[in-house]
C-alpha cells in the first residue's frame, strides 16, 4: 500500500517531467537538423552558378509635382538590388528609401524626378544588379489625388451612392412585396440565390486578379482559396450557433455577404483614384447603382413575413452598403493588391455561406428538394443571374 | 472591380467622354487638367535638397544613370581606353621585314556595364572592348591567342588573310585551354575590327568579344599623301599633334531577350557624360570609331556644334564624306572622324547616337574643350 502510495505520488510528479522530456526530443531533433543544414551546407551540390531568381512588384504608384513615387516589394529567392531605372526607355536618376538591397518580402519607396505628361502613358522599367528588368506601365498619367478631408467626404458620398442607395431602393420594394404569396417569396429567394451566385463568381474572379498583381511571396491564388474557405466555414459556424438562421438573421447574413463584396468594390474604386484613374463616368455610377438594386430585394426576401421595425432596415442597408464607403477610404489611402485580394476572398466566403443558407431555407420550408425544381425557383435563379449579368455589362467596359 | 480602372479600355475614348467625368471631379476635388509647373523642362527636374548639379549634369537633367562604375573592379577604365593602343612586340624577320606580335587571351569575367549592373561577359584580355590592336601597313602580324574561357572562341580579323587564318569554326577556333597563332600581313591600312566568330555568332559578339584593329598607313607607300599618312602613323611628330581616340559603340542585352538595355561607347553607359573627355582646343581630334552594337541594325555618331570629315573604313587618305555632323554605321562598319574645336569657345560639347532611344539608354558623352590639358 505504502509503495503504491508513493508510486502514485512519484507518478504524478514524473508524468509532467516525462512529457516535458518527450517534448524536448523532437525540438532538439529539429535544432540538430537545422544546425547540420547550416554547418555542412549540403545545398552546395545544387548550386549551379545560376543567378538568384528575382521578382519585383509595384504596389503603389503616386504621381505628383515631384515626379513619380512607387512602392515596390521584393520577391524571389534572395534580397535584391535596384541598380537603374528607365522611364520610357531612358535612364533616370532616382532615390530609393531606404537605400541598399531590398530584403525578400520587404518594400522600398522609389522616387523618380520624371516630368510625366498628363493624360499620356508611361512605362517604368526597373533594372536590377543582375541586369534583370521589371516593367511597370502607367496607362494614363494623372496626378494622384491627395487625401484631404474634403475629398474623403466626397468619396463617402460616392460610396454611399453606389453602395447604400441601391440597397435602400431594393428594400423600398418591401411594402409592395409584403403581401406576396409563397410563389413570389420562392421566386425572390431564388432571385437572391441567382444574384449571389453571380457575385460569388465575380468576387472570386476579381480576388484572383488582384492576387495575380500581388507580390509572389503572398502566394495569391492559394491565399484567395484558403481565405474564402476559412471565411465560409467561420461564418457558417457563427450563423449556426443558434440554429439555422431565418428571417432577420438570414437577411443580416445576406447583407453581410453583400457588404463584404461592396467593401472590395469600394477598395477598387478607391485604388483607382489613388492610381490617378479619377475619370469615373456618371454612367458607370448609374450602372453600378442599377446593378446593386437587386441586392436590396435579395436582403428583403427572407423578411417579407417577419415585418421587422424600421431601424432593422436601416441597419441592413448600412451593413450591405456601408462597407463601400469604408473600402473607398481604405483603397485611396493605403492600397496594395494583396489587401484587396484578401478582402474580396473574405467576401467570396461570406457570399457562399449565404447561398447555402438561402438554399437551406428554400428546401426546409417545404422539406423537399422538389421545390427547388419548381418554376418560380428556377426562373428566379435564372432571372437573378441574368439581371446581374446584364446590368454588369453597363459597368464592364 | 477592375472595370473601375481605365486599364482595360481605350484611354483616349475614356478621357474623351468628358460629360461622364462629373463624378470624378466631385471625388478628386481638384482638376487634373494641367501639367504640374515643376515639369516644364528636363532641366528643372532635379529634386529639391540635391547638391547643385555639375554643368554636364544640367545638359541632361535627371535623365541619366545613378552612381558610378567601379573601374578598378572592372580592370579597365573607359577614359584610359580611349588612348590605350596595344602595339605589341616588334622584332625583325630574317628577310628584314618587321614582325609585330600580339598576345590575346580569353577570360570569362563579370563586368559592371552601368552603375551597379553586372554583366557576365566573355572578354579579350579582361576588357570590353578588347585591346585596340595597332600595327603598320606591310608588317607581318602574329597574334598568339589563348583561350582561358569556358567556351570555344576565335579571333576573326577584318583584313586580308588566308582561309586558314579566318578565325571561324575550323580555321582558328580553339577550345578552352588551347592556343592558336594567327599570322598574316597588315593590310589594307585603315580602321578595322576583330571579333569572335564562334557559334552562335550573336551571343559571342554581344558577350563582349570584339575590339578595334587599326593598321596605320606606311607613308613611303603613299607618296602623294605622305603627310596625311605620317599624321596617322603612331609615333611620328605629325601624329603627336593629333588627339587620337578609340571608340567602340556597343550595347548590352542584360535580359537576353534580343533587345539591349544599355548602350554605350566603350561599354560603360554614360561614362563620358559623367566624366567628359578633355580635349585641347588647338589640337585636332581623330576618332577611330567602330560599331559592334548587337541586335540593332545600325548605330550612329552625332557631334554637337561642329562638323567633321569622315573616312569610311579608314582605307583612304582623303575623306569619303566631308563636313558632316552625323554618320551612320551598320554592324561592323567603322571609320575615322577628324575635327577640331580650334575656333570654338571652351566648354562642353555633347556627342551621342542620334537614335534618341540609344542616347537615353546610355550612349551619350561630352567633350570638354579646354585651352590645355593639365
Ligand atoms: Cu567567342
Amino acid at each position: 500500500m505504502n509503495e503504491s502510495g508513493t508510486g502514485t505520488k512519484s507518478e504524478a510528479l514524473h508524468r509532467p517531467l516525462a512529457t516535458a522530456i518527450w517534448l524536448l526530443v523532437p525540438v532538439l531533433l529539429l535544432g540538430a537538423a537545422i544546425w547540420w543544414l547550416v554547418a555542412t551546407d549540403p545545398l552546395s551540390a545544387f548550386r549551379n552558378g545560376a543567378p538568384p531568381v528575382e521578382s519585383l512588384t509595384v504596389e503603389r504608384t503616386i504621381l505628383d509635382n515631384d515626379g513619380l513615387r512607387m512602392l515596390v516589394r521584393a520577391g524571389g529567392s534572395e534580397s535584391m538590388r535596384i541598380a537603374q531605372i528607365q522611364v520610357d526607355a531612358a535612364y533616370w536618376e532616382f532615390v530609393q528609401t531606404p537605400p541598399g538591397p531590398i530584403a525578400r518580402g520587404s518594400t522600398a519607396w522609389i522616387t523618380i524626378p520624371f516630368p510625366w505628361i498628363v493624360g499620356e502613358g508611361h512605362s517604368v522599367t526597373f533594372v536590377t544588379n543582375t541586369g534583370a528588368t521589371f516593367d511597370h506601365p502607367i496607362p494614363v498619367a494623372v496626378a494622384t489625388p491627395v487625401a484631404t478631408s474634403g475629398n474623403l467626404v466626397a468619396q463617402a458620398v460616392l460610396g454611399a451612392f453606389v453602395g447604400i442607395l441601391p440597397v435602400v431602393i431594393g428594400l423600398a420594394f418591401y411594402p409592395a412585396l409584403r403581401n406576396a404569396g409563397p410563389t413570389v417569396i420562392d421566386f425572390l429567394l431564388a432571385l437572391t440565390i441567382g444574384l449571389l451566385g453571380f457575385l460569388l463568381v465575380d468576387t472570386l474572379e476579381d480576388a484572383f486578379e488582384f492576387a495575380g498583381e500581388a507580390a509572389a511571396i503572398f502566394q495569391g491564388p492559394t491565399m484567395v482559396v484558403l481565405t474564402a474557405g476559412a471565411s465560409f466555414l467561420l461564418l457558417m459556424a457563427i450563423a449556426r450557433r443558434r440554429g439555422v438562421p431565418t428571417g432577420v438573421s438570414l437577411a443580416a447574413y445576406i447583407a453581410l455577404g453583400i457588404g463584404l463584396h461592396n467593401l472590395g468594390e469600394g477598395l477598387a474604386i478607391g485604388a483607382a483614384f489613388a492610381a490617378g484613374a479619377a475619370g469615373l463616368g456618371t454612367f458607370l455610377v448609374i450602372g453600378f447603382t442599377l446593378h446593386n438594386i437587386t441586392e436590396g430585394i435579395g436582403i428583403a426576401a427572407p423578411i417579407l413575413k417577419v415585418r421587422p421595425p424600421l431601424h432593422v432596415f436601416a441597419g441592413l442597408a448600412l451593413l450591405a452598403g456601408g462597407p463601400a464607403v469604408l473600402g473607398m477610404w481604405l483603397g485611396s489611402l493605403a492600397y496594395a493588391p494583396h489587401w484587396s485580394a484578401l478582402a474580396l476572398s473574405i467576401g467570396a466566403g461570406a457570399i457562399l455561406q449565404v447561398i447555402v443558407e438561402v438554399v437551406a431555407l428554400l428546401v426546409r420550408s417545404d422539406r423537399t428538394w422538389a421545390r427547388i425544381a419548381s418554376l418560380p425557383v428556377l426562373s428566379g435563379i435564372a432571372f437573378g443571374v441574368v439581371f446581374m449579368y446584364v446590368t454588369a455589362m453597363l459597368v464592364k467596359i | 472591380m477592375r472595370r473601375w480602372l481605365p486599364i482595360d479600355f481605350g484611354r483616349r475614348s475614356f478621357l474623351g467622354g468628358g460629360l461622364l467625368t462629373a463624378a470624378a471631379a466631385v471625388v478628386s476635388g481638384r482638376s487634373a487638367s494641367g501639367q504640374p509647373a515643376g515639369h516644364a523642362g528636363h532641366g528643372a527636374a532635379s529634386a529639391p535638397g540635391e547638391a547643385p548639379p555639375s554643368p554636364h549634369r544640367q545638359a541632361h537633367g535627371a535623365m541619366i544613370t545613378v552612381g558610378d562604375v567601379d573601374d578598378v573592379r572592372n580592370g579597365f577604365d573607359p577614359t584610359a581606353m580611349l588612348t590605350d593602343w596595344y602595339t605589341g612586340e616588334v622584332s625583325t624577320l630574317p628577310d628584314g621585314r618587321r614582325l609585330r606580335t600580339f598576345e590575346v587571351y580569353v577570360e570569362d569575367k563579370e563586368i559592371e556595364i552601368a552603375p551597379g549592373v553586372m554583366f557576365p561577359a566573355w572578354t579579350y584580355n579582361g576588357r570590353v572592348p578588347g585591346p585596340a590592336l595597332r600595327a603598320v601597313e606591310g608588317e607581318k602580324l602574329r597574334i598568339v591567342f589563348k583561350n582561358y574561357g569556358s567556351h570555344p572562341h576565335t579571333m576573326h580579323f577584318h583584313g586580308i588573310h588566308a582561309a586558314r587564318m579566318d578565325g571561324i569554326p575550323g580555321a582558328g577556333q580553339i577550345d578552352p585551354g588551347e592556343e592558336f597563332v594567327y599570322e598574316f600581313d597588315a593590310r589594307p591600312f585603315g580602321c578595322h575590327l576583330y571579333h569572335c566568330h564562334a557559334l552562335p555568332l550573336a551571343r559571342h559578339i554581344h558577350k563582349g568579344m570584339y575590339g578595334l584593329f587599326i593598321i596605320d598607313p606606311d607613308p613611303t607607300r603613299h607618296p602623294d599623301f605622305a603627310d596625311v599618312a605620317r599624321s596617322r602613323l603612331l609615333g611620328t611628330p605629325e601624329n603627336a599633334v593629333w588627339q587620337e581616340m578609340a571608340m567602340v559603340m556597343n550595347a548590352f542585352d542584360t535580359t537576353f531577350d534580343g533587345e539591349n538595355e544599355f548602350y554605350a561607347v566603350n561599354t560603360v553607359a554614360h561614362c563620358y557624360a559623367k566624366k567628359p573627355i578633355r580635349v585641347e582646343r588647338h589640337r585636332p581630334v581623330r576618332i577611330y570609331l567602330a560599331n559592334v552594337t548587337e541586335f540593332d541594325p545600325i548605330n550612329s555618331f552625332h557631334l554637337h556644334a561642329n562638323f567633321f570629315d569622315y573616312y569610311n573604313q579608314g582605307t583612304t587618305l582623303t575623306p569619303t564624306l566631308k563636313t558632316v555632323d552625323l554618320i551612320v554605321q551598320c554592324q561592323a562598319e567603322r571609320g575615322i572622324l577628324e575635327f577640331t574645336f580650334a575656333d570654338h569657345e571652351p566648354g562642353l560639347y555633347m556627342f551621342h547616337a542620334h537614335q534618341s532611344e540609344f542616347t537615353e539608354l546610355g550612349w551619350m558623352g561630352m567633350f570638354e574643350v579646354v585651352e590645355a590639358v593639365s
